[in-house]
């Protein structure tokens, strides 16, 4: 990316820092202490992730993005108990994660809806678990549909539904537990651009109604510019923490920030984080010579 | 388009001309060879024996012994035996099999004290039935539990996985021995051709369940139990029932050695029967119908299956 004066990533307005301030001042929902994973492969021992701190505050929404190969699933998968931590902790309102659990709410990008259930009966799985009787869950289920604006599909099963109806649902799923935190795990990667768009926009609209803190995996820059009011920026062999980027971008967010200077500046800083210029000594390339002959009717494209 | 693209689905008009052609040409087949007189045809059917003392109306003989009797005769001077070409005996005509579809069941046992072809038929379809119901009694939850905890994994499989190489008709006799000499002997073996192969199907599709399912369930907060009876039992029905309507077809293939042991009974005592008596369209008939039983069962499963898991996109 070419320089055309963007501003510092770390200059934030008065009013993007004092929402900072009261955002730090909330209490703390999870606490990522020491947390490091090893597994032992073929060729011995294999940090995956080492030594992870994170504060997560009540209603903040941070997204964790990272080169593929940086633990970024493995760390959303240990915050959900579905993985046991080799050391640290996992801390949510001060008690030690152990398993998993319907107050840590979790999306998968695959859509993991039951194919035998209908979308009311996928919302109500979690509601029956935690005892609720079933006109009860049926009742909270249908107010679920609603919200998400699928009224129409609550007697469809998945196989019926877009794949974004389907995240839809799966969100909605997981959000009837009342969980304390939503696990993302890039939760809109299998969805196409425009599409993806509606569902960022829909989880926004989600995250400022609903008392819930969300943490969100993804690879897509502009995603995590756009939704997060922090960024986890994980490095490779071993997964550690490069950066805690506080996004200067102002609050409520809007389609039209895509192309604002804080915007760019966070993103281009994100991007050169994760892409340094000096990674070109890669042997992974192309090995190409011209197949074209120089009289050829067309013998440059440019 | 042409009939042979790789992978794509031919019209649906040549789709069913097609399908019919898999049945339509073994029988066009079998035709040829009946009623074309010089395809095949290596005997004489003897219409009048003429001089030739052990010949009589109606018997078969080879052409080489015919035509040498024939010349015997004419060499004699003494009346000449005529014939016609015919299959053997043990190729009966396309219409002889399907006449005997009818006069099989029409027929009356030629002693009092054997079955009617309907009474074989039943007591063969119940001993399936039997065999069939209590292996998968104990064999669908052993394999469900098998697939989903390693545990029982370990406990059950190799055993099976041993037991399974066990010829079932090897136990016929210990069968004998144990249950006696009618049916239950018989369901038995069924149920040893079965079982075990059925523990190791069921507990293989359960391990092929998608654990990103059993995660999610995790997350949502499902317990032990509710993993099992509310994710991992409703998740592989569609294709434990897929299962099932394969094991069904080898349970079939087991009968006829099952119906050997101790007193012979049902279909299979039917079809030797008949053979002894070499009424072989009759015996073609039998054989037939346990295809179109067999068929006739696994289509009408397929249906039900259809309507049972209409959330399975591509059930068949």
């Amino acid at each position: 990316m070419s320089d055309f004066n963007l501003p510092d990533y770390k200059q934030q307005s008065p009013e993007v820092r004092d929402r900072f301030e009261r955002l730090k001042q909330r209490p703390v929902t999870m606490e990522v202490k020491g947390l490091t994973k090893t597994f032992n492969s073929h060729h011995g021992e294999v940090t995956a992730l080492k030594n992870i701190d994170l504060k997560i505050h009540k209603r903040e929404f941070v997204c964790v993005i990272g080169p593929s190969g940086c633990g970024k699933s493995t760390l959303i998968r240990i915050l959900a108990g579905l993985e046991q931590a080799s050391a640290g902790q996992v801390l949510l309102d001060g008690e030690a994660v152990t398993r998993p659990g319907p107050e840590r709410g979790m999306v998968f990008q695959g859509y993991t809806l039951f194919p035998w259930l209908t979308v009311k009966r996928n919302i109500m799985f979690g509601l029956i678990e935690s005892g609720m009787n079933k006109n009860h869950a049926e009742a909270e289920a249908r107010e679920w549909i609603e919200l998400i604006g699928l009224g129409k599909f609550e007697n469809s099963y998945p196989h019926q539904l877009s794949g974004g109806m389907k995240q839809r649902v799966a969100i909605a799923r997981a959000l009837a537990n009342r969980p304390k935190i939503l696990l993302m795990d890039e939760p809109f990667g299998a969805l196409d651009a425009q599409t993806r768009a509606k569902m960022q926009a829909y989880l926004m609209e989600i995250w400022k109604n609903i008392d819930v803190t969300v943490f969100f995996i993804t690879h897509d820059l502009d995603e995590a510019v756009y939704l997060a009011d922090r960024i986890l920026v994980l490095k490779a062999n071993p997964g550690e923490v490069q950066e805690l980027i506080e996004v200067p971008v102002p609050q409520p967010r809007n389609p039209e920030q895509f192309l604002s200077p804080e915007f760019l500046a966070t993103k281009k800083h994100i991007e050169e984080l994760i892409h340094p210029p000096s990674e070109e000594s890669d042997d992974d390339h192309l090995n190409l010579v011209r197949m074209v002959p120089v009289n050829d009717d067309v013998g440059s494209v440019f | 388009m042409s009939l042979f693209s790789v992978n794509k689905p031919l019209e649906p008009r040549s789709r069913t001309l097609v399908a019919l052609m898999s049945f339509g040409l073994p029988i066009l087949i079998w035709c040829m060879v009946s009623y074309v007189p010089f395809i095949w045809h290596p005997d004489m059917k003897v219409t009048d024996p003429g001089s030739v003392s052990y010949f009589r109306s109606d018997m078969l003989v080879d052409k080489e012994t015919f035509y040498k009797e024939q010349e015997k005769a004419q060499a004699n001077n003494a009346a000449v035996p005529t014939g016609e070409p015919a299959n053997p005996v043990y190729l009966p005509a396309p219409h002889e099999v399907v006449t005997a579809f009818y006069t099989a069941f029409t027929t009356e046992p030629k002693r009092r004290s054997e079955a009617w072809l309907h009474e074989s038929l039943w007591s063969s379809i119940q001993v399936i039935f039997w065999g069939f119901v209590i292996s998968s009694i104990i064999g669908i939850p052993l394999g469900i539990l098998a697939g989903t905890y390693d545990f029982f994994s370990r406990l059950f499989e190799p055993f099976i996985e041993f037991f399974r190489y066990l010829p079932a008709p090897a136990f016929g006799a210990l069968a004998v021995a144990v249950l006696g000499i009618y049916q239950a002997p018989k369901i038995a073996i069924i149920f040893i051709g079965t079982f075990f192969q059925q523990v190791l199907v069921v507990a293989n599709t359960t391990r092929k369940l998608d654990p990103a399912l059993l995660e999610a369930g995790q997350t949502l907060g499902a317990g032990n139990r509710s993993m099992l009876f509310r994710i991992v039992v409703p998740g592989i029905l569609p294709d434990l029932y897929r299962d099932i309507r394969i094991l069904l077809g080898w349970a079939w293939t087991y009968l006829i050695v099952a119906e050997l042991i101790g007193t012979s009974s049902g279909i299979t005592w039917f079809i030797t029967q008949q053979a002894r008596y070499k009424n072989f369209d009759n015996v073609f008939a039998a054989i037939m119908m346990i295809g179109i039983l067999g068929l006739t069962i696994d289509l009408l499963l397929a249906w039900i299956g259809r309507r049972l898991f209409p959330y399975q996109k591509g059930t068949k």
